[in-house]
């Protein structure tokens, strides 16, 4: 099994995943006497040494609240904290800084939009449009605000392959709709949305666009002038950086438009008993001290990530997904569950007589970390009949050799389960 | 390093193969259904309790081989015991594969049971052992209520 793998560790634009593992600290340890192998990405990824080096460094350093003070630290920070958006803005092409607001991670951001603008502007009788593929998360706020509101939730069916086309979205899409929500790519499956003529035909119609990006930052371009959505979502945590930070991107004509999310400092331009005047975007977004450390952080992976050609970075990761799909496909009694073409990063699979959860211990024991369960989307599962798959997912990292330890990790599986 | 072995035991592996008791006893006149957040897995038991005596149980549902051989091995214990002998072994059951100290000496009792103490050494994996076991906990005390793991 040696041959192919040096192949697709290489890729013809020079990216060399087995060098960019030195990067990693936590890929360097022993998991019950064997090399950790991580195929756990979606879930979250792990983090260069870089990025855990800007965190300690703002701690170590830079460590002071910011917009606040006059005294250097503070400034220091501060400054560190702005680049960060605007690096934010660099890596999602937003027109501005003003539309980049700091969330502790895509929940909250599509929380946010679910309570300022959904909860604002829906009526009875107005939709919200999902998905069948949707992360709860992306799920439950709007079953939330719909309640609240006496709006309707309505869900666009996948295809057995795990797509959504063009077709279910136009049936279910209608006059009432006034909000689609919808993944760029789903964590269940791995499934790319075709995000941009869905978005079209959403507008045609005159409704709002949310984006889900968690799982589509690190692994396809983002673009939101290109897309043309009016909210994006995603995660530090997902794209090598802290946990606890996030991102919404929106249009600042939107975003103008929508009441405060919450209350309290920074969000603020002045305050008295009888009257509160709230401050300029983005800042009217992010009440409290943000998680300083973790956005700055986040544009640490940003860089990394830059040091890169994105496209041979997708490239690689593109090319151990074949291999891992090819070779998870030749062990048998292994289904695959989520086919659609063109997806990325996940491969989500079941096997005969031995549940999920069987599966992930028994390949935990030979040091390969998979997630097991319904990875928050169970109404995917639903759709498929089962509570709960084994999925690998990919992360810049991975090579041929990883999924290697996962296929003799599975055939392990089938020894004890014979 | 950890031994699989230890918990994958052969009973285990061929009760999570080939449950006993997985169907509904007829007649029966209590239910219990249980529900492990983590994972999904849904697991109905009946029993017919007579008196104090649970005379005839049995369970439906699907799940990991813990889970599954755990509801088997419990419902061949507690058939033919009392509700004070049944909470008595989800007792000892619960101290040995939470690891508690005091439990060590006492897995004899346990009999086939003992068969799940290698889950001590897989705190992700202790849920699957006492889905079965809660759900009979609620089915005895409440007939309708989702008993769940957490
Ligand atoms: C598609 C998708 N949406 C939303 C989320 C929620 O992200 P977070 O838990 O970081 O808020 C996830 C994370 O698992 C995800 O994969």
């Amino acid at each position: 099994m040696t041959r192919p793998s040096a192949i697709a560790n290489v890729t013809d634009a020079g990216f060399d995943a087995r060098r960019v593992r030195d990067d990693f600290p936590a890929l360097h340890q022993d998991v019950h006497g064997k090399p950790l192998v991580y195929l756990d990405s979606a879930a979250t990824t792990l983090k260069p040494r870089v990025v855990i080096d800007a965190v300690a460094d703002v701690y170590a350093r830079d460590c002071a609240n910011i917009h606040r003070a006059v005294h250097l630290l503070s400034q220091r920070a501060t400054a560190r904290f702005e680049e960060a958006r605007e690096k934010v803005r660099a890596f999602l092409n937003a027109n501005d800084t003003n539309e980049v607001i700091f969330t502790r991670g895509t929940t909250e951001s599509v929380n946010l939009v679910a309570q300022s603008w959904a909860r604002t502007f829906l009526r009875e009788g107005d939709e919200v449009l999902i998905t069948e593929l949707e992360h709860h998360s992306n799920i439950v706020p709007w079953q939330i605000v719909c309640q609240q509101v006496g709006a309707e939730l309505v869900v666009v069916p996948m295809t057995d392959r795990g797509e959504i086309t063009r077709e279910a979205f136009e049936e279910q899409l209608s006059s009432r709709t006034r909000l689609v929500a919808m993944a760029h790519v789903s964590n269940a499956l791995g499934t790319v949305l075709p995000v941009e003529e869905l978005t079209g035909l959403a507008h045609e119609r005159g409704a709002v666009v949310l984006l889900d990006g968690a799982q589509a930052v690190s692994h396809v371009p983002v673009d939101v002038q290109a897309l043309d959505c009016d909210f994006y979502t995603f995660s530090g945590h997902k794209l090598y950086g802290p946990t606890g930070v996030g991102v919404l991107y929106g249009r600042e004509r939107l975003l103008e438009g929508m009441p405060p999310y919450q209350g309290g400092g920074d969000m603020i331009r002045s305050v008295t008993f009888a009257e509160t005047i709230y401050n300029d975007l983005p800042y009217k977004f992010e009440a409290g001290t943000p998680n300083i450390a973790g956005a700055i952080g986040l544009g640490a992976a940003i860089d990394y990530l830059k040091s890169f050609d994105q496209e041979a970075v997708h490239a690689h990761e593109n090319a151990v997904l074949r291999y891992a799909t090819k070779a998870l496909g030749s062990v048998a009694g292994l289904r695959l569950i989520g086919t659609a073409p063109g997806k990325v990063a996940s491969a989500s699979f079941l096997m005969d007589a031995v549940h999920p959860h069987d599966i992930g211990t028994i390949v935990d024991s030979e040091g390969v970390a998979i997630r097991t369960g319904h990875h928050c989307a169970q109404p995917v599962m639903e759709h498929f009949g089962v509570a709960a798959t084994a999925r690998a997912s990919l992360g810049l990292y991975n090579t041929t050799e990883d999924v290697d330890a996962l296929i003799r990790a599975l055939h392990k599986v089938k020894e004890l389960f014979g | 390093m950890m031994d699989l072995r230890e918990l994958y035991q052969e009973v285990i592996l061929d009760h999570g193969k080939n449950p006993r008791n997985h169907r509904f006893p007829e007649p029966h006149n209590r239910e219990g259904r249980g529900y492990n957040p983590l994972c999904g897995d849904k697991v109905t038991l009946r029993l017919q309790l007579d008196g104090d005596k649970i005379t005839d149980v049995g369970f439906m549902g699907q799940g990991c081989a813990i889970s599954q051989a755990s509801c088997s091995t419990m419902t061949q214990a507690i058939k033919g015991k009392t509700v004070e002998e049944a909470d008595a072994l989800f007792s000892k059951f619960h101290a040995m594969v939470m690891g508690e100290a005091d439990a060590d000496d006492d897995f004899e009792s346990l009999g086939k049971l003992a068969v799940f103490a290698g889950v001590r050494e897989f705190p992700m994996r202790v849920k699957c052992a006492t889905l079965g076991w809660h759900t009979l906990n609620q089915a005895l005390r409440d007939e309708h209520r989702e008993a769940t793991t957490e």
